[in-house]
């Protein structure tokens, strides 16, 4: 009886708290993360990356945790900082890309009509652009690129989406009484947007960028993955996967690949089930009680 | 229907054109031009500059839109300098392969769609629905190419039942029996690794229709008449249920360029997105240039198949 009295983030912590898979998902992200940020303050990455002759392949042992790689370099330790710059990466993108596409969906469903219009004739554009190719493309243009020129890059193509959304709730909600009593009683355009048709869609901005945050991790590592992401002197999670792309490793030297695999896997999963929690908390419908 | 028709197709023509525009720039502003691969040093810069000159790469960037987009659409892509052909008969080999991956993924993608989701929406909260659901689940998180090479790993070299490379036996000769068993055996475990992946939201769509059908009073009415459980699952539920399957076909299209070319880098595989990946690296940007645009006109496609898809199964939005 009292659920309905509950405020937001009680609600979420609850649905979280019962789904027993959420929870440990929740804990799990929060442990590698933790783990992942403070370890790397620790370790040196020129050291980390800087080729080893004399270490070339070795299995795991008690020096090298997961053993070396083909340049002799330290599986664990690139490991580590490749979570850390793949998280680092994702998180930035998916907030860019939220950001961006909030405002636009905002905007145009707010206002309608002929601004609506424009920007949904831009949206629509973009989505038919082959997204995957492009990013590739422009990697390669860009002449000088590191972390910020990387998620300029994919925050370019990746806002449209969460602008769609976006827009088709606020068109929902602009007809709501609400809005048009504080518009009647002075307010402005924007401080509706913001203060009082924004915090109406929280909850499934949460949601969508939760899931978006596991795609963008999936998305980063597949582009390193296929050489395109980071340069080698930057590694991440999808560097580690790439070098299983020589038949020699994928066969015999899997401590260099499957850690890095077991470790995207493990948080794209865990990152999707707190998003599936998040919006059956968001939905009282699929409320698991 | 006609209507709708005309009208998509108007729709997909400045689609189209601002896609041309798009990859002209990008095109531009790669580094290098179409002759910085063909120069000798050797060669006198003055010569270099005439050719130039002949070439058109003097003049305003819409006039050689022009000029590059009217040539394109008689075929003519430009000269990639990596092979030193025509781009247009280089992709041609290309997209062949491409298309007959595509084609078993899909094949794979319904088969293993329809089945499943039957029997997880049918028989929802049993133990089957519960592992189907489960496959989903990770499925859905699972990122295709750590999926792919698992496959490779284990299917590929491990167990050594597939070719890991390749998209036919070399040295067999093209149109014989062999030769196509070899095409085929060369594509199995390429298009099944995707189709493994790509098939979890067709099944989970599939499962929610089924639910939310057999409660309709469709159902109830068609129970009431005495009609068989499996008449009822196979000609009522499953009929309204197709639909959104249906409907979702041109967006399975376009979601299979992005897979393609993590599958064909990972199996080897020599298609379209190979060539693209290895262009890139290479910088033989002519073929890059058409390969993204072909990209982008395939996206477009789908996308119109989809709504044309929607326009034949829904017939409210026919009447719109």
């Amino acid at each position: 009886m009292g659920d309905k009295n509950l405020s937001g983030w009680r609600i979420v912590l609850k649905e979280i708290v019962r789904d027993k898979m959420a929870l440990l998902s929740l804990i799990l992200i929060v442990a590698i993360t933790a783990f992942v940020y403070l370890t790397s303050l620790l370790l040196d990455q020129s050291q980390i990356v800087r080729v080893n002759l004399f270490e070339l392949n070795k299995p795991p042992s008690s020096e090298f945790w997961l053993g070396t790689d083909q340049g002799g370099r330290d599986v664990f330790g690139q490991l580590i900082i490749g979570t850390r710059n793949s998280l680092t990466i994702a998180i930035l993108v998916t907030s860019l890309s939220g950001l961006i596409g909030i405002a636009i969906g905002l905007i145009s469903g707010y206002f309608g009509g002929m601004v609506d219009n424009f920007f949904m004739r831009i949206v629509d554009f973009f989505m038919i652009l082959p997204t995957l190719m492009i990013v590739i493309a422009f990697v390669t243009t860009v002449p000088k690129y590191g972390i910020m020129s990387f998620t300029l890059i994919m925050t370019a193509f990746l806002w449209m989406g969460k602008a769609r959304l976006i827009r088709s709730k606020a068109l929902q909600e602009r007809e709501l009484d609400y809005v048009k009593a504080s518009r009647t009683s002075g307010s402005s355009h924007l401080k509706i947007m913001l203060v009082q048709v924004l915090p109406n869609l929280s909850s499934i901005i949460i949601v969508s960028m939760t899931l978006n945050l596991a795609a963008n991790i999936g998305l980063e590592s597949g582009l390193s993955f296929l050489g395109f992401g980071f340069p080698e002197s930057t590694p991440s999670l999808g560097t580690l996967v790439s070098y299983a792309r020589n038949p020699q490793v994928l066969e015999s030297r899997w401590w260099i690949w499957v850690p890095a695999s077991v470790l995207i896997l493990v948080l794209m999963l865990s990152i999707n089930n707190v998003g599936q929690a998040l919006r059956r908390a968001a939905d009282a419908r699929q409320r698991l009680g | 229907m006609w209507k709708i028709v005309a009208r998509r197709i108007t729709i997909m023509i400045p689609q189209i054109l601002l896609l041309s525009i798009f990859v002209f720039l990008l095109a531009k502003a790669m580094p290098g031009d179409a002759l910085s691969g063909l120069i000798d040093p050797n060669i006198d810069p003055k010569a270099i500059a005439e050719k130039r000159i002949q070439l058109g790469l003097n003049k305003p960037w819409y006039e050689q839109y022009w000029d590059w987009i009217t040539s394109a659409l008689q075929g003519d892509l430009g000269q990639s300098f990596r092979f030193k052909m025509p781009v247009t008969e280089l992709v041609g080999e290309r997209m062949a392969n491409t298309f007959w991956l595509s084609l078993a993924t899909l094949v794979f993608t319904y088969l293993i769609a329809i089945p499943l989701g039957i029997i997880s929406g049918r028989y929802n909260d049993t133990l089957a629905d519960r592992m189907i659901t489960g496959y989903t689940y990770i499925g859905f998180a699972a990122p295709l190419f750590i999926f792919a090479l698992v496959m490779l790993w284990v299917f590929g070299f491990h167990f050594g039942w597939f070719p890991t490379g390749g998209s036919v036996e070399p040295g067999s000769t093209p149109g014989t029996a062999a030769y196509i068993a070899s095409k085929l055996y060369h594509l199995l475990l390429p298009a099944l690794s995707m189709a493994l992946i790509t098939t979890v939201t067709t099944v989970q769509m599939l499962r929610n229709e089924i639910i939310d059908t057999k409660f309709k009073d469709f159902i109830v009415t068609a129970r009431a008449k005495g009609a068989s459980e499996s008449r009822i699952y196979n000609r009522h539920v499953l009929r309204n249920s197709l639909l959104p399957i249906a409907a979702f076909f041109g967006y399975e299209l376009t979601g299979l360029i992005g897979g393609t070319v993590f599958i064909e880098s990972i199996f080897s595989y020599p298609g379209m997105g190979q060539l693209f990946l290895s262009s890139i690296s290479l910088r033989d940007f002519s073929v890059v240039t058409a390969l993204v645009l072909l990209y982008g006109v395939a996206s477009i496609l789908g996308s119109l198949l989809s709504d044309l898809i929607l326009g034949i199964v829904d017939p409210r939005i026919r009447i719109k």
